[in-house]
């Protein structure tokens, strides 16, 4: 079984939703990202995902933005978020791990030898932003291939007729972005997001996560009761980057970003 | 004369139904933008079929553009080349300035149709903000452009037309502050504002449908061109040229002539600093094919698929990708992909504004440098038309920059 389903089957039991932090990649340098990382675990992350820096993150607000740049600056590579990956697995075998970016850095390395290094190296799952059902024929065989999902997104703007016939073969979960907007920056009202469960669970079986403007551990909470998982990028990011000194990480960067990592995990436990 | 026909595997019938070009073009855009271009596309098809889209289109661009523009036979420059005769096409005398308007007249009237009341636009040079923001004066719209914060700077008397007029100019200081950035932002917004806003790309670039449409909209080029070369000499001509940023200048002229195989087509990169100096901003002959803004081009980029900055003297060339119909066209072979640095450019600036009193933009200086090459290795009884794009009052500043004079 994947670790994705795992991980929801267990949820289901303790009948909570999932905590999923984000991190990008090599922000603000690779050691640092590498311990919060491991740090995640034993904070309380249920599912981790990790963004893969681009130099053009379009759908991507000023925290991630900036994030992605010191990324970047710090020497981040396709192949050096893999090799992370990797060394996260030698100590956390379970904790499911998605990798979120935008295709064209995954397209230059080439999507057969991407799929099959990212499963090699402990990958689970890819969210590709820019990458809607209707161009992702180039990289599905290679997916399926390599047993990894490929977790799409669909938004307030989705019609039902669509949803329909995007999902019908998904596998993994389902991300909803909770807003029409870019990351971090607005939130969906509860009854919004009930509204838009009764369409998606109309459309689909597999568990549903919220993702997108989702800062606070009372909206965290609230988030994974309605759905199946609340998503936490940006808020988590700028509170660690509120501790960097010229875009370096000092000793408070780490434990902040646990710090919160924490408060949000209690909320969807509550 | 003839005129432009659809043969049976016509170079023209692109993109296929799904936007692409070959294995260019496409629409890689997240989920919250795909009902939207879907939308975008079902609208644009009706309105591209309707009769009276068409009559009301044709009746801006007579009265307010001020189509047709002339074709110019430049006897000064031919002699002084002695070579193939060039003719110019005059797309500096349309309204605003440049061919940016034909794109964006014909997108105002169908975000009019389709119910929208703001307009959000990208601008490098400042060409296609200010033609966003006249016709947004125009029709009374609400207008924000996106513009990098280093071009900005260096296109201030823009700036201060679309304040001007209305617009509300926004400097994105993101990455290097210049087109592609603002593209980011541009996109940004939209996925904001999906509701009441429409995204006027300028140029035939983005997830599809922009690039057919931006393409049919400045196809009126080429048409006009194809039936004015007839009348002054007889027949084709035995070359178009005409610069590259994004591309649509050059689409909008080699589209009409794209089943024509005996009439070559030329289309010009910038080179900056010149091919071994790595500061281009030419993507064919440097770029490798990529996914950026919602289509799948020639890129340039570093080998971990991160973009790289472009380099250009014109700021509207200063663009990282082109068009993913130039990306097949050139795959394909039917056009050819030169190239003319920044110093060939200031070159044909001086030159064109001497012999013939015409000021042409940075960016059609390219396709004017190009010309002064080419010119001279063909026969007098050849006819080359040069696709002059904008004029180039913009850039007196930065020329004498360059020149060393202190204005």
């Amino acid at each position: 079984m994947s670790r994705i389903k795992a991980c929801f089957d267990a949820l289901k039991k303790e009948e909570r939703g999932a905590l999923i932090p984000y991190l990008e990649a090599f922000d603000p340098d690779r050691e640092t990202s590498l311990s919060l990382l491991n740090g995640m675990v034993d904070a309380g992350a249920d599912i981790i995902e990790v963004g893969i820096p681009f130099s053009d993150p379009s759908a991507d607000g000023p925290t991630i933005q900036l994030a992605a740049q010191r990324g970047l600056k710090a020497g981040a590579t396709l192949a050096g978020v893999l090799e992370m990956i990797t060394q996260f697995r030698h100590t956390h075998k379970t904790t499911p791990i998605v990798l979120m970016g935008y295709f064209n850095p995954i397209d230059r390395y080439g999507v057969e030898r991407f799929c099959k290094d990212a499963a090699q190296a402990g990958v689970d799952g890819l969210i590709i932003v820019d990458l809607p059902p209707e161009e992702a024929d180039i990289i599905r065989p290679h997916i399926r291939a390599h047993h990894l999902d490929l977790i799409l997104l669909t938004a307030p703007t989705t019609p039902d007729d669509r949803l329909k016939h995007i999902l019908k073969d998904a596998t993994g979960f389902v991300y909803y972005v909770t807003i029409t907007g870019i990351t971090g920056t607005n939130s969906a009202t509860e009854e919004q997001l009930t509204q838009a469960m009764t369409r998606l669970r109309r459309a689909t079986s597999l568990p549903v996560v919220a993702g997108f403007g989702i800062t606070t551990p009372e909206q965290a909470r609230s988030a994974s009761k309605i759905t199946d998982g609340a998503v936490v990028a940006s808020a988590i990011i700028k509170e660690m980057a509120a501790t960097f000194q010229d875009g370096k990480a000092t000793e408070k960067s780490i434990p902040t970003a646990l710090a919160k990592i924490r408060s949000l995990a209690q909320a969807v436990r509550s | 004369m003839t005129a432009p026909h659809q043969k049976t595997n016509s170079l023209r019938s692109g993109p296929d139904a799904s936007g692409h070009f070959g294995q260019f073009g496409g629409r890689f855009v997240a989920e919250t933008l795909m009902p939207l271009m879907l939308d975008l596309d079902e609208a644009y098809k009706k309105a591209k079929d309707d009769p009276a889209f068409q009559k009301e289109l044709k009746r801006y661009l007579r009265d307010y553009v001020g189509r047709p523009s002339p074709l110019w036979h430049a006897q000064r420059l031919s002699k002084t080349l002695g070579g193939a005769q060039i003719y110019l096409k005059r797309e500096e005398l349309n309204h605003t300035g440049s061919h940016k308007l034909n794109n964006v007249m014909g997108q105002i009237l169908l975000a009019r149709r389709m119910g929208k009341t703001r307009i959000v636009a990208e601008t490098g040079a400042g060409q296609h903000g200010v033609a966003t923001a006249t016709v947004c004066a125009l029709f009374g719209m609400e207008c924000v452009i996106y513009m990098g914060a280093t071009d900005v700077e260096r296109q201030k008397p823009n700036v201060f037309r679309m304040h001007l007029l209305g617009a509300k100019v926004t400097p994105v200081t993101a990455g290097a502050g210049t087109l592609k950035d603002a593209m980011n932002e541009a996109m940004r917004d939209w996925v904001a504002h999906v509701d009441n806003t429409y995204f006027l790309v300028g140029t035939v670039a983005g997830p599809h449908p922009y690039p057919a449409m931006v393409r049919d909209f400045q196809s009126v080029i080429g048409d006009e061109a194809r039936v004015q070369i007839q009348e002054q000499t007889g027949r084709l001509p035995d070359g178009i040229i005409a610069a590259i940023g994004g591309g649509s200048n050059a689409m909008g002229i080699f589209h009409p002539f794209l089943d024509d195989l005996d009439v070559p087509l030329y289309g010009v990169e910038a080179g900056g600093l010149g091919m071994k100096s790595g500061k281009t901003a030419a993507s064919i002959a440097q770029g490798v094919p990529g996914v950026l803004h919602g289509n799948r081009t020639y890129l340039l980029q570093d080998s971990d698929g991160q973009i790289t900055e472009a380099h250009s003297i014109s700021a509207g060339l200063d663009y990282p990708g082109i068009g993913p119909e130039h990306s097949w066209l050139h795959e394909i072979g039917r056009v050819h992909y030169v190239q003319a640095t920044d110093q060939e450019a200031l070159d044909a600036f001086q030159q064109l504004t001497r012999l013939e009193g015409i000021i042409p933009a940075l960016e059609s200086a390219h396709a004017v440098a190009y010309a002064c090459h080419l010119a001279p290795t063909l026969n007098k009884d050849k006819n080359l038309i040069v696709n002059l794009s904008g004029r180039g009052d913009k850039d007196v500043p930065t020329v004498a920059a360059h020149l060393g004079v202190k204005l």
